[in-house]
């Protein structure tokens, strides 16, 4: 949206930017200081971090919020495609009340009101339940658009070559769909996985639930709740770069 | 009864003020995206990345548990409010990047052959275009938002969904409780995609 910057251009982005970098630096040195005035950065408290015991609980966490985004994945894909392969009043109007209610209220009903009408299930499926039918609207919505941005003439060409309707779908406009759509199943799968922190309301002891327990049990909230964001942070961004990489070794066989 | 109104008022309060400070921190972070300096650029995809990439209930428990601890004290609504406006500015922003980048780039380069300052092409061709691109992103986030606000009801706001939980263990009537929560999310989501619907018309 520039042009090439100039001599003059050059010198204000550089005084911009030594003027920004000191009002950064004092910012994070102001927020240093409010942490170290409660102590709170003091080694002590940093120092159960270091030990392998903690992590072992911490990835033992993280290890069930991926088996659990697993399962809610492949329900909500499974459902994803019914719904969008039969879009009809219901399944609209399906897609259109996930996308407006919170998974929480979802949760709720499977914790206090499927008890008292004797369905009771385990915890596991408390959780993935209720996100699995909330992520399947998403889904729909996703694989709906990616079979439409498939220009119709790449149908109709394999139509006119004699192709039958299945192996068109399947050779021919399901490929490119799906290249259409990695970049919001990346952010779908980021979404879900963040989704599973309400395991923190289920009792279901994943990674934000194993902190909560791990904070009581040793007092130090702050340090643990920062470990476990840094954990989701890592996940969800080597989600994001493996994905990429994909897109980017998929890009370069279709040329 | 007034448990309910209670927990209405607050998840739409919760939803109004957060999307208004998502909307200013977005706006801020979305330029900062795009100006050419390069540790600003920096800063901003920084906040992007850190925010979206860790779950809202995450940030929540946070706030609201950590900030105490370290003197900074606030009404349990507003460290709520916080955490959520935060959180979604990542989205608003990543939304207005787009939109501004959807606008062709000749058009930018038109501006500037016809002798249009950077600020002058931003005011008068890039902006129009993309405001009327960014209303529909905008209103699936306040929608998104919404829904984010019954995570405040973990950490004890009495939001709407909270209220609905705390009244059935009262009143035992679980379908009614629920369904009118759920249809109270409706009608809010209706309203807000009624509204974008109303201000893309007038833009275009």
């Amino acid at each position: 949206m520039f042009d090439a910057p100039g001599p003059r251009f050059r010198r204000r982005v550089f005084w911009v930017s030594v003027v920004s970098a000191f009002v950064l630096a004092g910012l994070v040195a102001l927020g240093l200081r409010q942490f170290a005035s409660g102590g709170e950065l003091d080694a002590v408290r940093w120092r159960p971090y270091l030990t392998w015991p903690v992590w072992r609980y911490l990835l033992g966490g993280l290890w069930s919020t991926v088996v659990a985004a697993f399962a809610t994945g492949v329900l909500a894909m499974a459902g994803g495609l019914l719904l969008a392969l039969r879009p009809n009043r219901f399944t609209r109007a399906y897609a259109e009340v996930m996308r407006t209610v919170p998974v929480l209220l979802l949760v709720y009903v499977m914790l206090f009101v499927l008890p008292s009408f004797g369905v009771n299930l385990p915890l596991f499926w408390k959780l993935v339940v209720p996100l699995a039918l909330s992520h399947a609207a998403s889904y729909a919505v996703i694989f709906r658009a990616g079979v439409d941005s498939v220009d119709g003439g790449q149908r109709e060409a394999g139509l006119s070559l004699g192709m039958p309707d299945g192996v068109v779908t399947r050779f021919v406009v399901l490929p490119q769909a799906v290249r259409h759509m990695t970049p919001l199943l990346v952010t779908q799968a980021v979404s879900l996985l963040k989704d599973t922190s309400l395991g923190y309301v289920v009792s279901y002891t994943e990674l934000l639930f194993n902190g909560r327990v791990l904070a009581n049990y040793n007092g130090l909230l702050i340090q643990t709740f920062i470990v476990v964001a840094f954990i989701y942070l890592v996940v969800n961004l080597a989600l994001s770069r493996l994905a990429h990489r994909l897109e980017a070794g998929r890009a370069r066989t279709a040329r | 009864m007034s448990l309910v109104l209670e927990g209405f008022l607050n998840t739409v309060a919760l939803t109004l003020l957060s999307f208004a400070g998502a909307l200013v921190v977005g706006l801020v972070v979305a330029v900062l995206r795009i100006v050419p300096v390069p540790l600003l650029r920096g800063v901003g995809a920084v906040y992007v990345e850190v925010w979206r990439n860790i779950p809202l209930l995450a940030w929540l428990v946070l706030f609201v548990f950590g900030l105490p601890e370290v003197g900074v004290r606030m009404p349990l609504f507003w460290t709520a409010f916080t955490a959520i406006a935060l959180y979604e500015a990542a989205f608003v922003a990543e939304a207005l990047r787009s939109g501004v980048n959807s606008v062709a780039a000749g058009q930018g380069e038109a501006a500037r052959a016809l002798g249009l300052s950077f600020r002058q092409s931003l005011r008068h061709v890039i902006l129009p275009q993309a405001s009327r691109r960014v209303v529909q992103p905008l209103a699936n986030i306040a929608i998104a938002l919404t829904m984010a606000t019954a995570l405040a009801g973990v950490v004890g706001v009495v939001d709407m969904t909270r209220a609905a939980q705390r009244i059935n263990l009262e009143l035992a009537q679980p379908l009614l409780v629920f369904t009118g929560v759920g249809l109270c999310y409706l009608v809010m989501a209706a309203g807000i995609g009624f509204g974008a619907r109303v201000l893309e018309r007038r833009l275009g």
